[in-house]
């Protein structure tokens, strides 16, 4: 393997191994502030109590949110620097100012929070929660709007002389169609995967009959989070598949491995044939239904993988312009599936715990505790889609993922840092597992009364 | 004022702030295992940070942001020429913000034995590795025409860069004693304040001779102003400590360790990375710079919001004003209902 490759190994894991902490941040970040707001208008103990247990488990994926992020920066710098070169003037924009708008406000306000229990009056503490929890909404706002650029250039000009990318026009690159419908679709991905944690651990709880009085609310409120942000995430993919089919239509034909232009096209719900998809044996199809997910109409006509190769060599000379199928096809149908398994047992579980009931079956509460991992997957595989599918570019139509990467950098250097990166994440990832079970198992705290005394033990300390 | 210089001043602050401030969370994370007796005095020691430490880590996210967005030549060939540091740095930031979080997660000893040592490592390692790098970026390093690094691993490890480093990780450790003096009560105070009064003459040394080998090189005079001022506010710190005015202690070495950081960029000036091989292959703040309306764009976002992160970063300190004592650590957790 040579240093790209490397260098596209590094990207792809490190990104989602941090992409799997970022949802949780984003969502539950807004789900513990809820509950604290219940518990400062209500006063009800169990909503203070909720309020400890879920900000305890926010605070254990937090750290791992944080520390996985910092490699993100730098990488782009280490292994990609032409790249950094080529677009700096444009991407480093809105990365910068997410540093500057979001990571502060995150960062400050958290601190605030897990230290300001018995430090600040309850309104101010609550508020802290809010902005820590805004912050984390800025910045998926910004790193988005550089990653739509990167599918969808716009508000720049490449200089002839220098041959870089220069920013025209900012309010372009923050007002990205790509953006307007990256943005909600990952958030609301973001709300399912806390909705799904929510309704899993509470899940496990009831099922041993453990504290009611937190765990059942907890189960409600999970399922349907879940629920409304699917439907959410459903509309916002469903406009984003337009979007792409006329943004890139290659993704568009990757994603159903559809080679041949068709009016109308089907959807493959999936197929079993050669790897690439050239020819099936056997596939369960919905009639129509590509067509209308690309189009809006059920007749409308998608383009297929070899009229756009032939077309993208014209445009951009000779070379392969085809990404690689099986991943596309797949993790395109993984993400919906995985989504739409959750949003299923989420409203298993709520029709069977309606009006106090207890659900019976074995088998829902087994599913409804491994509802956790399905959004994280679906997030996984649309990551996967979104930027596999672009290839061969980074920046698409104008830059290539193979003239990206660091020149002096060598395949040693990358593989040194791919490999300690890669075994680093795997020990944590252990460790914050089991912290994680340790502190979801011990269940929600009993509420102490704190004591007047200056000198008093800290409410929280590390 | 050209904008590229602008620019150039703004990164300076923002290294200026991230060393001020993660100076002295890198100080008590070196100092751990020589002022704390027992649990209870290691977790005061963490506690004084617990708060703010992440805040302070954003100042380098956002001097790295900044520098991809004004100078993307300077962070593309910085950051992959030096690779194996960063990667270094890296993997201890990981370590050590993962530890502050879990150490308390578990009454265990070996536990927080085992996170112990990646507090104090992830702490050591960034605040000598940051000195190394800064005294080659001073330095100069191998850049060929097109601006790229082409020297090895090896050339980084060079006597003056060394003594950058040194200096760096001996001045954040008296910075952290200063301020655990500032920020605690009882025996870890005591201890703090003696040790302060102990490093002085050390930090002296070694600061005062990298400044003036620095001064020596370049022979640049507001250099030279500023390294002096410097010197002069370490000379007040290190009396400060004598006395046990510890309040003025930690003023002095913070504006000694801001000084000093201007004094190396003052020094940089017009130059981002100079190239050790030819001056015309050297990286300048013209020809690193982002073109000026992306420049302008930036100017007018760090104008406008740079005050409010100001207020709410120093109104977090004002929360956390009072000395932590040792009795006000609550006992170990019990995760359990
Ligand atoms: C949709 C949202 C999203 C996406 C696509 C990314 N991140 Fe992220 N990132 C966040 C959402 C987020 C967050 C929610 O704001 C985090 C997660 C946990 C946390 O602490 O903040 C975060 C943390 C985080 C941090 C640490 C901030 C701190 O110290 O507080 C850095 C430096 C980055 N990220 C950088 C990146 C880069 C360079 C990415 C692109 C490759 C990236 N992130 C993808
Ligand atoms: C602003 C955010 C992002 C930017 C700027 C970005 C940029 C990049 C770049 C530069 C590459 C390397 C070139 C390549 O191999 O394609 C890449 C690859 C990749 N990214 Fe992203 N990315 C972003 C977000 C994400 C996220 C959040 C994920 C998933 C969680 C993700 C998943 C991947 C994967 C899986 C690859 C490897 C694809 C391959 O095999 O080449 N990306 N991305
Ligand atoms: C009917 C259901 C869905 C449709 C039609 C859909 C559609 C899409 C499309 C077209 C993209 C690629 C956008 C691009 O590359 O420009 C995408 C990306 C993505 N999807 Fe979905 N999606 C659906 C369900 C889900 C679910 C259930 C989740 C997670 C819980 C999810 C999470 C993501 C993520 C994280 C990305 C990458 C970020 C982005 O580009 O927005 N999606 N989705």
């Amino acid at each position: 393997m040579d240093a790209l490759d490397l260098a596209r190994w590094q990207f792809g894991i490190t990104t989602v191994y941090h992409f799997i902490f970022v949802p949780i941040t984003i969502g539950l970040s807004a789900l513990v502030a809820g509950l604290q707001t219940a518990w400062v208008r209500t006063g009800k103990e169990h909503y203070l109590r909720a309020t400890r247990f879920w900000g305890k488990l926010f605070l254990i994926n937090f750290a791992m949110g944080v520390v996985t992020g910092i490699v993100q920066e730098f990488q782009f710098g280490m292994n990609w620097s032409d790249y950094s070169r080529f677009v700096g003037d444009v991407f480093g924009a809105p990365l910068a100012i997410e540093g500057l708008l979001a990571f502060f406000l995150e960062s400050t306000f958290l601190g605030l929070w897990i230290f300001g229990w018995d430090r600040l009056p309850k309104k101010l503490h609550l508020a802290t929660i809010w902005l820590a929890s805004i912050g984390t909404l800025l910045s998926a706002y910004f790193i988005l709007a550089a990653n739509s650029w990167m599918q969808h250039p716009v508000g720049y000009t490449v200089n002839p002389d220098s041959g870089r990318a220069e920013l025209t026009s900012i309010w372009a690159v923050l007002t990205n169609s790509t953006t307007l419908v990256t943005f909600p679709h990952t958030i609301t991905a973001c709300f399912l995967t806390a909705g799904a944690l929510l309704l899993a651990v509470s899940a496990w709880h009831l099922r041993k009959g453990n504290q009611e009085e937190v765990f059942r609310p907890g189960l409600r409120l999970g399922a349907w989070v879940v629920l409304i942000a699917g439907v959410g995430v459903l509309i916002t993919g469903d406009l984003q598949a337009r979007i792409m089919t006329e943004q890139q239509p290659m993704k568009m034909a990757a994603a159903e491995a559809l080679y041949q232009t068709s009016e109308p096209a089907s959807f493959s719900l999936f197929t079993i044939g050669s790897l690439d998809g050239r020819e099936e044996v056997a596939s369960v199809r919905i009639p129509s239904l590509l067509s209308f997910m690309a189009t809006g109409s059920p007749g409308g006509e998608v383009e297929g993988i070899d009229n756009l190769q032939a077309e993208y060599a014209q445009r951009y000379g000779e070379g392969d312009y085809v990404p690689y199928v099986p991943v596309t096809y797949w993790s395109f149908r993984l993400m919906i599936g995985f989504g739409a398994l959750a949003m299923a047992i989420a409203a298993l579980a709520l029709w069977s715990s309606r009006k106090g009931r207890r659900p019976a079956n074995r088998w829902l509460w087994i599913a409804a505790i491994a509802t956790v991992g399905m959004p994280l997957l679906a997030n996984s595989f649309g990551w996967i889609f979104t930027e596999m599918g672009r290839q061969p570019w980074t920046v698409f139509g104008v830059f290539k993922t193979a003239e990206s990467v660091s020149p002096t950098v060598s395949a040693g250097e990358v593989a040194t840092s791919l490999i300690v990166l890669t075994l680093l994440y795997g020990v944590l990832a252990v460790i914050e597992i089991g912290l994680f079970l340790r502190y979801a198992r011990a269940g929600a705290p009993e509420i102490e009364t704190p004591s007047d005394d200056p000198d008093r033990p800290l409410a929280f300390a590390y | 004022m050209e904008l590229t210089t602008v620019w150039f001043a703004l990164i300076a602050v923002l290294w200026a702030g991230y060393f001020l401030l993660e100076g002295f969370d890198f100080g008590v994370g070196i100092l751990l295992p020589v002022l704390a007796r027992d649990d209870r005095e290691r977790r005061l020691m963490i506690n004084t940070i617990g708060p703010v430490w992440d805040g302070n880590e954003v100042w380098l996210l956002v001097a790295g942001g900044a520098t991809f967005a004004a100078f993307p030549e300077w962070y593309a060939t910085l950051f992959s020429g030096f690779y194996l540091p960063l990667l270094l740095i890296l993997v201890a930031l990981i370590l050590r913000g993962v530890a502050f979080e879990y150490r308390g997660k578990v009454d265990d000893d070996r536990w927080r034995r085992r996170w112990d040592a990646c507090i104090i490592g992830g702490s050591l390692a960034p605040a000598l590795l940051w000195g190394v790098a800064f005294g080659n970026i001073l330095r100069g390093v191998p850049l060929d025409t097109r601006h790229e690094y082409v020297g090895g691993f090896v050339n980084l490890l060079n006597p003056y860069a060394l003594l950058g480093g040194l200096t760096t990780l001996t001045l954040f450790t008296l910075h952290g004693a200063v301020f655990l003096a500032l920020k605690t009560d009882g025996e870890v105070r005591h201890r703090a304040g003696r040790l302060a009064a102990l490093l002085g003459g050390p930090v002296i040394a070694i600061a005062g001779g990298f400044l003036l080998w620095t001064g020596v090189r370049h022979g640049d005079p507001a250099g030279w102003a500023l390294s002096g001022a410097a010197a002069l506010a370490l000379a007040g710190g290190v009396a400060a400590t004598q006395f046990r005015r510890e309040g003025w202690a930690f003023l002095a070495t913070g504006a000694t360790i801001v000084l000093a950081t201007f004094a190396l960029f003052v020094t940089l000036f017009p130059n981002v990375l100079p190239s050790s091989l030819a001056d015309a292959n050297s990286l300048t703040v013209t020809n690193a710079s982002s073109t000026p309306y992306t420049l302008t764009v930036m100017t007018w976002v760090a104008v406008a919001f740079t005050p409010i992160v100001l207020a709410y970063q120093g109104w977090t300190y004002w929360v956390f004003r009072k000395r932590l004592t040792a009795e006000q650590i609550p006992a170990a957790v019990k995760e359990s209902v």
